[in-house]
C-alpha cells in the first residue's frame, strides 16, 4: 500500500507541452506512472511522445479517464488550471507551479474544500509512492520501497532526509511534498491522517520548517489521533525575524511561527524531534530497529 | 513588499478610505513647500518601515513654515533603529477625539481573511492583547463571497464603538477588505484609526503588505522600492534573481532549495559557526547562477568561509562544480570553501573540482562534516 498515487495513478498534465512540463511527464512514465494525457488550451490534438494533448481537462478526463491532475503551468494562469481540473472532476490535483498569488491560493483552498477534490501543493515537489508512481520532480533514483512515510514543506530537504533514512535501509510507503506556500492545498494533518490509515506506513516522519502554524496544530492532531510513532524535522532555527526565507510561508511574524516553538510543540506531543537530518535517521533507527 | 506609510495611503484613498491630505518629500525645501500648500498646522512624518517612529523623535508637530523646516531637517537623513530616513509624509493635523485600531490579515492557520477591531489604538497590538485580550474582536471573512456589511456592523458592535459612528467605522472596514483583496495585500493595518473632534473617521497611519508573488498585476506597485529598506547585498541578489537574505555572520552558505539552505544555516550554528547569509540558487541551478551566486556572497566583506551544500536532485552536481570553478577563474576569492556535493552526478562534480586544483577548496561528503569544517576554516 501507498498513499495518493500508487498503480491506479490515470495522470493527466497541464503545461504537458512546456520545457519543464514535458522534461518532468517523460520522467515520470520512465519511471511506470501511467500518465494518459495532457492539457495546454489551443495544441489539443497533439502529442507528447505518444501522449494525447486535449485543449480542455474535460476533454481530457471524457477521453482518458484521468483521475489525477499535475499542474505545471506558469503562476498567472495556475489558479484556473487548478479549478479546471476541480471542475473536470479530478481528484488528485498536485500543484507544482511557484509563486502563485496568496489571494489565488486563498480563493481555491475555500472553494476546494467545499468539493471533494484535493490538492497537493502548490510551490511543492509532488508525490512519489516507490516502485509504483511519481507525479512531480521529486528524484525517483534515491528511494526505494519501504515503510517510512514522509510528508515535507520543504523539497531538497525532503530529498537529504530520505537519503540519509535510505542510506540506514529504510524505505519509503510514499513521500509526499505539500509545498513551502502560505495556503498549502493540504496540511501535514491531511497527510498524516492518510498515512496513519495507511497499513504499509510503520513510522511517519514529518519536515517543518518556520513559518504559520501547521507544525503546532499537527503537533495537536498527532497528540489525540495518531497511534504510529511520529518523527519530525523543523528547519530554520537561525532565521531571523520579518525575513521571507526563499519559500513565501517561511516567515516568523514577530514571535509567531518559530523553529523553537514548533519543535516544543511536537515533543510535548510525543514527537521526537531530531535536531538535524543525521540525527533523524539515527532516531528512525531506534524505533524501527537498524536495516543495516 | 511593504510600503512606506504614504504609499499605503495612496491606496487607500485609491479606494475610498478616508486619510487626511498630505506630500512627500525627499527635501527640507520640497518638506517646507508641502506644509506651505497644505496649511498648518502640518505632522512631519519620517518614512521608514519600522514601528516606534514617534517615540524615536521621527514624527514632529510643525506649527509654522520655521518649525517645519527645522523639524524637516531632522528627521531627514535621520537613523532610526537602523533604517536611515530618505523621505519623509507631511501631512494636515488632525484633532484626535478617539483611537481606534483596525486591520485585514490574512489568517495562515484558518486560511481565510481576519478583520479585526479595537477602541485600544495608538499602541503596540501586542500591548493591547496583554493587557486586556478581550478589547481586540476579529472575525473571518469567506473570501468566496467576501466582506459584508453584516461584518462590519458586528464588529463594531462587539468593539464597543460610540453610537455614532458605528456605520462609518464598519463601512472603513469594507473599504480596507477592498484594499486588501483588490491590491493583493497580504496585510492592512490601521493604528491608530482615528475619530476627530468633528466625529469624521480617518486612517491616520497605514501599514501595507503586497504579496510579492502577486506583482505581475500590479505593474504601478512592483515599480515602488523603498531604499531605506533595502541591503545592498540583497538588491544586488535580487537583480541576478537569486534569493538572499543578509545575515550578520562570517560564514557564507550556498545551498539549492530553500528547506536545504535553512537546515544548512541551522547546522553551521550548531557547530558553533555563524552564517552570513541564506542563498538558494535554486533547483536545476545551472554554471552561471553559481558562478553570480559566489559574486554575491564575497561582496559581504565580513565572509570568512564559504559553505556549498548540494543535494543534487534536479541541479546536477557537475554543473555546480563548473560554476565554482568559473567563479575562480573570474574572482579569484581569497577566502577557504567547503564543498560538500551529495546526489545526482556528484561523483562527476568532485572528480571536476578534483582536476581544477583550486587554491584552498575542500571537499567534504556529509551535511555534518561539511558545517565542522567551514566553521573551524572561519574562526
Amino acid at each position: 500500500m501507498s498513499i495518493l498515487v500508487d498503480k491506479d495513478t490515470r495522470l493527466c498534465v497541464a503545461g504537458i507541452t512546456g520545457r519543464e512540463g514535458t522534461f518532468h511527464t517523460l520522467r515520470n512514465r520512465d519511471y511506470g506512472t501511467n500518465v494518459v494525457s495532457g492539457v495546454t488550451p489551443g495544441k489539443g490534438g497533439q502529442d507528447v511522445e505518444g501522449i494525447p494533448v486535449f485543449d480542455t481537462f474535460h476533454a481530457a478526463v471524457a477521453e482518458t479517464g484521468a483521475n489525477t491532475a499535475m499542474i505545471f503551468v506558469p503562476p498567472r494562469f495556475a489558479a484556473d488550471s487548478i479549478l479546471e481540473a476541480e471542475d473536470a472532476g479530478i481528484e488528485l490535483i498536485v500543484a507544482i507551479t511557484e509563486g502563485i498569488p496568496a489571494h489565488d491560493e486563498l480563493l481555491v483552498y475555500n472553494h476546494l474544500i467545499r468539493g471533494r477534490s484535493r490538492l497537493v501543493g502548490p510551490n511543492c515537489p509532488g508525490i512519489l509512492s516507490p516502485g509504483k508512481a511519481n507525479v512531480g520532480i521529486i528524484p525517483a533514483q534515491f528511494f526505494k520501497e519501504g515503510n517510512v512515510g514522509l510528508v515535507s514543506r520543504s523539497g531538497t530537504l525532503t530529498y537529504q532526509i530520505g537519503n540519509e533514512l535510505a542510506q540506514r535501509g529504510f524505505g519509503n510507503s510514499t513521500i509526499v511534498g505539500i509545498g513551502g506556500d502560505p495556503v498549502p492545498g493540504s496540511s501535514f494533518i491531511d497527510i498524516i491522517e492518510l498515512f496513519e490509515a495507511d497499513p504499509e506506513t510503520k513510522l511517519i516522519v514529518m519536515c517543518g520548517e518556520i513559518g504559520g502554524s501547521a507544525e503546532e496544530e499537527a503537533a495537536e492532531f498527532i497528540g489525540r489521533h495518531v497511534s504510529k510513532p511520529v518523527l519530525a524535522y523543523i528547519a530554520g532555527f537561525t532565521a531571523p525575524p520579518g525575513k521571507t526565507m526563499g519559500h513565501a510561508g517561511a516567515i516568523v511574524s514577530g514571535s509567531l511561527g518559530t523553529a523553537a516553538a514548533k519543535a516544543e510543540a511536537l515533543e510535548s506531543h510525543g514527537v521526537r524531534v531530531g535536531r538535524n537530518p543525521t540525527q533523524v535517521s539515527e532516531i528512525a533507527v531506534e524505533i524501527l530497529g537498524a536495516r543495516v | 513588499m511593504d510600503l512606506l506609510e504614504y504609499q499605503g495611503k495612496q491606496l487607500f484613498r485609491r479606494h475610498g478610505v478616508p486619510v487626511p491630505d498630505g506630500q512627500p518629500a525627499t527635501s527640507v525645501k520640497e518638506a517646507v513647500e508641502a506644509a506651505e500648500n497644505l496649511g498648518f498646522p502640518v505632522v512631519i512624518k519620517a518614512q521608514v518601515q519600522i514601528g516606534g517612529r514617534g517615540k524615536a523623535g521621527g514624527i514632529k508637530l510643525a506649527k509654522d513654515a520655521d518649525e517645519a523646516e527645522q523639524h524637516a531637517e531632522a528627521i531627514l537623513g535621520m537613523d532610526i533603529r537602523g533604517f536611515t530616513v530618505y523621505e519623509v509624509y507631511v501631512e494636515k493635523a488632525s484633532s484626535i477625539a478617539e483611537e481606534y485600531y483596525a486591520a485585514i490579515v490574512f489568517d495562515r492557520s484558518a486560511k481565510k481573511p481576519m478583520a479585526m477591531l479595537s477602541r485600544m489604538g495608538g499602541m503596540e497590538v501586542e500591548e493591547v492583547a496583554e493587557r486586556d485580550p478581550e478589547a481586540m474582536r476579529m472575525l473571518h471573512v469567506d473570501p468566496l463571497t467576501g466582506f459584508q456589511d453584516f461584518h462590519g456592523r458586528r464588529l463594531a458592535f462587539e468593539a464597543g464603538i460610540a453610537e455614532d459612528i458605528i456605520r462609518p467605522v464598519g463601512a472603513m472596514l469594507g473599504r480596507l477588505y477592498d484594499v486588501f483583496v483588490r491590491e493583493d495585500a497580504t496585510l492592512v493595518e490601521v493604528n491608530p484609526l482615528l475619530v476627530t473632534e468633528d466625529r469624521k473617521v480617518v486612517a491616520l497611519d497605514a501599514k501595507v503588505t503586497i504579496d510579492g508573488n502577486a506583482l505581475f498585476r500590479h505593474p504601478d506597485l512592483a515599480e515602488l522600492r523603498d531604499l531605506s529598506a533595502e541591503d545592498p547585498q540583497e538588491r544586488m541578489a535580487e537583480e541576478r534573481g537569486l534569493t538572499y537574505v543578509k545575515l550578520d555572520g562570517n560564514v557564507g552558505i550556498l545551498g539549492n532549495g530553500a528547506g536545504l539552505v535553512m537546515s544548512t544555516l541551522d547546522v553551521v550554528a550548531q557547530a558553533g559557526g555563524r552564517p552570513a547569509n541564506f542563498l538558494d540558487a535554486g533547483g536545476g541551478s545551472k554554471a552561471e547562477a553559481i558562478t553570480s551566486a559566489v559574486d554575491v556572497i564575497l561582496s559581504d566583506d565580513k565572509v570568512r568561509a564559504v559553505l556549498f551544500n548540494i543535494f543534487g536532485g534536479i541541479t546536477r552536481c557537475d554543473e555546480v562544480a563548473k560554476g565554482l570553478i568559473e567563479a575562480f577563474r573570474q574572482i579569484e576569492p581569497d577566502v577557504p570553501f567547503v564543498v560538500r556535493l551529495d546526489g545526482t552526478n556528484d561523483e562527476e562534480g568532485r572528480r571536476l573540482l578534483a582536476e581544477a586544483k583550486l587554491p584552498n577548496v575542500h571537499t567534504e561528503t556529509t551535511m555534518l562534516g561539511a558545517a565542522e569544517r567551514v566553521v573551524e576554516l572561519a574562526a
